[in-house]
């Protein structure tokens, strides 16, 4: 049950996103994110919305999917949707007791609410098609700079790594754990949350002993492969930006110098 | 022209112990000693094997070869460099591979190339190089076609093997296995041991086996025995087995046909020494 989960989201495919320079695509979603919450105006919103539609049925996965990502904060969207429907003064549609609806008040909530949306996809869209070693990858190489004020860089994506190889190995082992104690007579699917929540004692306390064990047996294993941190440290695989980032860079250039003219004319 | 013959010495030695003394804990309460004046040396493209009980200091030993423990008195020499010294620490490393009992918990990236590729990676070698020593390592335990695999979907052999890679893609001179095969089944056993043997063959590389299954010792140039820190024997497998009495006093097993041979022989059969083999018994039994 539980050795059928996946890791993180990444669809294997190989669609123009996902061959892109996991970096770039980093750097890219950060201004995409960053453009998203300083335009302004119902052009640059039509703009970005058919762009992202577009990215979306680029990279090959399905539509429905990717607006599934949306599902866990839709009540944060619908809460802010409806704050803004009654609180922006304006041409009155209803009264409900001493709240009133506007018809400004729709327009800034359905704006605010798809600049969310916007978000939330374009940034799932990164996780779709970014495996999470690539994603590790391009954080250490895009966090590089930052070695220099004491950020730990390597340590952190090394961290990551070792942690992305022994997620399945630690699920199998609390699956292991779990199989132990129900034949010893553990129920774990009854009771008060508090009972349940106890439960929980005796799988975590072996699966945490045998966690720190097996740290102890990484740590010499590394050591006897000659590891000692970042410095002096080469890749196989090194991280290339090729011809597609570069359209791709120039691709958003475009689009960014539209949505600042339809922002300045005011569309 | 002795010195000319102590050079060739050294060159001969790969490994070379002196009065080798480890202690656990030193200076406190629960201290104990592991390792008890061992005195050995193990030869370039030498095949051995350390055969002991649990706690007999066999698994300190192999540490020292690779120094990640430090001799409490004592020499360990590597191809002729100490292991006490720092700045030698990562030569040594590097010439000395080490593969460990559980296979989990020495792979360390998520894909099987990456995981080979750590070695090379850390002692700086160039990208081009790395692929070509990742490629030939996985070649020469026969993984080629699992390198884009995630380690926890392969066999406990598999996954042996992917370490075994991993350590020689640095290209060292010699292979220190910690009991490689205590978890696996025999199949995996098998496959460990197979491909332990042949890079000791085609690549001449220098193993060194600690294990205490039988059949594998049983492979070895030469099989050094342990108790209690302390190298209480050494010979060829032959040897060694023939001596069922002394092997059984230190909580060891023989082969199966030596203990047949050998019991055989209590009772009186005309049997002659150092039986390994089924076959050997049968020919001296159907004379």
């Amino acid at each position: 049950m539980l050795t059928e989960m996946t890791l993180g989201q990444f669809m294997p495919g190989a669609s123009l996103l996902h061959r892109m320079d996991p970096r770039v695509k980093i750097i890219l979603l950060f201004l995409y994110v960053v453009a998203i919450f300083l335009m302004d105006g119902h052009g640059s919103y039509a703009l970005m919305t058919a762009v992202t539609l577009g990215l979306i049925l680029m990279s090959g996965l399905s539509v429905i999917m990717i607006l599934k990502s949306v599902r866990p904060i839709m009540w944060i969207i619908l809460f802010t949707f409806i704050i803004h429907l009654f609180s922006t003064p304006g041409e009155e549609i209803a009264k409900i007791l001493a709240f009133t609806m506007t018809w400004e008040g729709l327009d800034r909530g359905f704006l605010i609410s798809l600049r969310l949306i916007l978000l939330i996809t374009a940034s799932s869209l990164l996780m779709y098609t970014t495996s999470p070693l690539a994603l590790t990858d391009a954080l250490e190489d895009i966090l590089k700079p930052l070695k220099k004020v004491g950020f730990p860089a390597h340590e952190l994506a090394m961290m990551m790594t070792i942690a992305l190889r022994f997620i399945p190995t630690l699920i199998e082992e609390t699956d292991k754990i779990m199989k132990a104690q129900q034949c010893r007579g553990t129920d774990f699917s009854s009771g008060s949350l508090i009972r349940r929540a106890k439960m929980l004692v005796p799988i975590l306390v072996p699966l945490f002993i045998s966690a720190f064990r097996r740290a102890d047996d990484l740590a010499i294993a590394m050591e006897a492969r000659c590891y000692r941190g970042g410095t002096g440290r080469t890749r196989m695989k090194r991280l290339k930006v090729g011809k597609l980032d570069y359209y791709c860079i120039a691709c958003f250039a475009v689009l960014l110098s539209g949505l600042a003219a339809l922002t300045y004319l005011g569309i | 022209m002795l010195r000319h013959l102590l050079i060739e010495v050294e060159r001969l030695d790969f490994i070379r112990c002196e009065n080798l003394t480890h202690i656990y804990n030193q200076g406190m309460e629960n201290e104990y000693k592991a390792l008890d004046n061992v005195s050995l040396s193990i030869k370039e493209g030498e095949f051995v094997t350390i055969l002991g009980t649990n706690g007999s200091g066999k698994s300190t030993l192999a540490k020292h070869f690779n120094a990640l423990l430090q001799p409490a008195s004592g020499k360990c020499f590597v191809g002729g460099r100490d292991t006490s010294d720092e700045k030698l620490l990562w030569d040594i490393r590097q010439q000395i591979g080490m593969v460990f009992q559980n296979p989990d918990n020495q792979i360390i990236a998520a894909i099987v190339e990456d995981d080979v590729a750590f070695g090379p990676e850390n002692i700086g070698m160039k990208p081009s190089l790395i692929k070509e020593h990742v490629a030939s390592a996985l070649a020469a335990v026969d993984m080629e076609d699992y390198r884009s695999f995630a380690p926890h979907l392969l066999s406990g052999g598999q996954k042996q093997r992917i370490a075994i890679a991993g350590a020689i893609a640095m290209n060292p001179q010699c292979l220190v296995l910690d009991e490689p095969t205590a978890m696996l089944d025999p199949q995996g056993r098998l496959e460990v041991m197979s491909t332990v043997k042949q890079l000791n063959h085609d690549h001449s590389i220098t193993i060194i086996n600690i294990t205490h299954f039988m059949d594998e010792a049983a492979l070895a140039d030469r099989v050094i025995v342990m108790d209690k820190g302390k190298v209480v024997k050494e010979g060829t497998p032959r040897e060694i087995f023939s001596d069922a009495i002394s092997m059984k006093r230190m909580g060891l097993d023989v082969p199966v046909v030596a203990e047949v041979a050998f019991r055989l022989k209590d009772r009186g059969e005309n049997i002659p020494e150092g039986i390994m083999t089924t076959e050997e018994l049968v020919n001296a039994l159907c004379q």
